[in-house]
């Protein structure tokens, strides 16, 4: 053998190892980081999240798209100082290949900046800061939730349109989702002919409303529209009962307002009316599908969370089927759920252009302790993704 | 703002003042007399909302005595846990005490986690409380605020009566100002000392138990109530019930107008508050020279 055949043969070697190795990294396992709240008062939401996207992935054989998955988990803490650092264990230490999370949408800025950075796919159970997919919007960045605005806006058009009111008032806490909400019911509001007078506000996450409330009391506007979640919910829904302001100034706000917390406001909440991208009572076939398996597999009702982690699985699925399980071809990747048609339990949907879903946003009524469907409020409604370039 | 809307507005400074007096009392009994800088606090507070939700089922429309079985068991639990931790603090240096009381808090809250998870609960207002009245034409009050409002009231009087003219206030009042001239006069300071934290700690768990129907129950609750207690003991003055009182409804007053008049500015109306007094008076309104 010459010593030019013996070269040659070195280097055939040499790509077929390369491309062996490149193969395994096609077949081999999918590295999927799940960057939640385990600990504190998030931790309910994490895991319904965490619940809903291993039901979709368990219905697949426990693969996407033909390859195995993996999972790597970081408690996020729900605390935006640790971000970064929580963020970049997965990213650099554990090197995966996608990274879901979070609820907590300061935390979930700084995993997109760091998503932006790396290129590691990113895809948002949660976090509904507008600017995931306003400024901070990027090929590699996906949202299987909302944004702050579209339940928001949709709730504006409802109050103006639908039940006629003329006057209203905000009241939130002084903070970016609680900005971002009112604004964008003052948005659908005024759009369809009314006025808010006044926006109120209250530091973060103080919970003495009764100045507030006896302001609202003296203005006596035809609605209210609240932005308040988890404790604060709860504690507003019922002062403001208390206070005997329900009688007369029917209470509006997203679904956050109500979800997750029936139990504890009560006769407070009945007959409220909120807006949300899930209802419960939706009654399609692929809904009632969706809930039987969630009570099957984790002996608990799924929720709104559970939904948005099991459409989280079936984004990275779409992408995944269109590269045959390679995400390194971000391209094709990122272009397959662009156009897809996400068959989720809330009704389908697709991206828009800034990757947040194009949905449905449902009326509901607290009956009992059901956010129960009323109608569409509006369909197939877009983020006006103010800010995006991409 | 007309005049009936402030009225109504003073009326919810008062009752909101009146509420922080009830847990900023117990702390500024275990911090001004005891030295102790207590993180825990806030955390007795929670204790004493949990509790009002796992007691109210089993007392129904009883809900005083409730109350008192409450605040009996957090004095029995505040007795056991001076015993078993606070009193190795006493001669320690201020940091030390914050890092044990920071860790109790992580406790507690890891406990609450593990007890009743991390949901939000809703108390039920006692029926022969429920409802509220018109309130000029403004709005109607509800019955339960103007409730907390008395039972701060009488509490306020019988700590005031208890601590300025009985004998057990005379060793309290004596131990904040040199307590090592109260132990020279053969007064047992450990069981005294047991007996004040014992009553702090049940003050804080009175002031959850009240609140817990009027707001809701939920994790995190007594961190937020914590550092406006330190606020109000350093309004007030370190050690001074009556200065508790008064930082108490001033810091209502602020923090119920400045939330209407200067919404922007309210998250610091109590801090600026705090720094006015402190230039003008910097031992507190009542608090004595050093």
């Amino acid at each position: 053998m010459t010593i030019r055949t013996a070269r040659l043969a070195l280097t055939a070697i040499a790509f077929a190892a390369l491309a062996s190795a490149a193969g395994a990294q096609g077949t081999g396992k999918l590295k999927v980081g799940l960057m939640l709240p385990y600990s504190g008062t998030y931790t309910a939401l994490g895991v319904a999240i965490e619940n809903g996207f291993k039901l979709y992935v368990e219905e697949h054989g426990g693969k996407l798209a033909g390859r195995e998955i993996e999972y790597f988990k970081v408690d996020d803490e729900s605390d935006p100082a640790k971000a970064t650092d929580n963020v970049n264990k997965l990213i650099k230490r554990d090197n995966v290949d996608v990274i879901v999370g979070t609820v907590h949408s300061g935390v979930a800025m700084a995993m997109a900046k760091a998503a932006k950075e790396s290129g590691t796919v990113l895809i948002v159970p949660n976090a509904g800061a507008d600017a995931v997919t306003g400024p901070m919007c990027a090929p590699n960045i996906f949202r299987s939730s909302f944004s702050n605005w579209q339940p928001a806006f949709a709730m504006g058009e409802v109050a103006a349109k639908q039940q006629g009111k003329k006057k209203a008032m905000t009241i939130t806490w002084k903070y970016a989702a609680g900005d971002e909400s009112v604004n964008g019911f003052k948005e659908g509001f005024e759009k369809n002919g009314g006025k808010v007078d006044k926006q109120l506000t209250l530091p973060f996450p103080n919970v003495e409303f009764q100045a507030l409330l006896t302001e609202i009391a003296a203005a006596k506007p035809d609605a209210v529209y609240a932005f308040f979640a988890g404790g604060g919910a709860v504690k507003f829904v019922k002062d403001y009962q208390a206070a005997g302001l329900n009688k007369t100034i029917p209470l509006y706000g997203p679904g956050f307002l109500t979800d997750g917390t029936l139990d504890a406001q009560g006769e407070a909440a009945q007959g409220m009316l909120t807006t949300l991208h899930y209802a419960d009572g939706l009654n399609t076939t692929r809904d009632n599908a969706f809930r039987v398996a969630y009570a099957k597999a984790f002996k608990l009702q799924p929720d709104v969370y559970a939904v948005q982690g099991y459409d989280a699985a079936q984004m990275l699925g779409v992408g995944l089927a269109a590269t045959k399980g390679d995400i390194g071809k971000k391209a094709e990747f990122t272009a397959a759920i662009e156009k897809a048609k996400i068959d989720s339990p809330r009704g389908a949907f697709t991206m828009s252009k800034s990757h947040n879903p194009v949905q449905d946003i449902y009326l509901r009524k607290v009956e009992g302790k059901e956010n129960k469907l009323v109608s569409t409020a509006i369909k197939g409604l877009s983020d006006p993704a103010r800010g995006c370039r991409m | 703002m007309d005049f009936g809307t402030f009225l109504v507005q003073c009326l919810n400074s008062v009752q909101y003042g009146l509420l922080l007096f009830l847990v900023a009392s117990g702390l500024t009994l275990i911090f001004g007399i005891m030295g102790v800088i207590n993180l825990a606090h806030g955390s007795f507070y929670m204790i004493g909302a949990y509790m009002a939700f796992a007691l109210a089922p089993l007392f129904g429309d009883q809900f005083l005595l409730m109350l008192v079985a409450g605040v009996v068991l957090a004095a029995v639990f505040g007795y056991l846990l001076e015993w078993a931790f606070f009193s190795y603090l006493y001669q320690r240096d201020h940091l030390q005490q914050v890092l044990m009381t920071y860790g109790l808090i992580l406790v507690f809250e890891e406990l609450r986690s593990i007890l009743v998870g991390n949901d939000v609960h809703g108390v039920k207002v006692p029926a022969w409380l429920d409802g509220s009245f018109a309130l000029g034409n403004v709005m109607s009050y509800p019955w339960y605020r103007l409730f907390a409002s008395a039972a701060c009231i009488v509490l306020a009087a019988g700590l005031y009566w208890v601590v300025n003219r009985t004998r057990l206030g005379m060793m309290i009042r004596a131990g904040a100002s040199n307590r090592d001239m109260v132990r020279g006069l053969g007064i047992d300071v450990k069981r005294l000392y047991r007996i004040v934290f014992a009553a702090g700690v049940a003050l804080a768990a009175l002031a959850g138990m009240i609140a817990a129907p009027m707001s809701s129950v939920y994790p995190n609750m007594g961190a937020s109530v914590l550092i406006i207690c330190f606020v109000l003991v350093v309004i007030g003055g370190i050690g001074s019930i009556t200065g508790a009182l008064l930082a108490s409804l001033l810091v209502g007053f602020v923090d119920t107008f400045g939330k209407v008049f200067f919404a922007d500015l309210a998250g610091i109306g109590i801090y600026l508050l705090m720094a006015i007094v402190l230039i003008w008076k910097p031992e507190g309104l009542m608090g004595r020279r050093p």
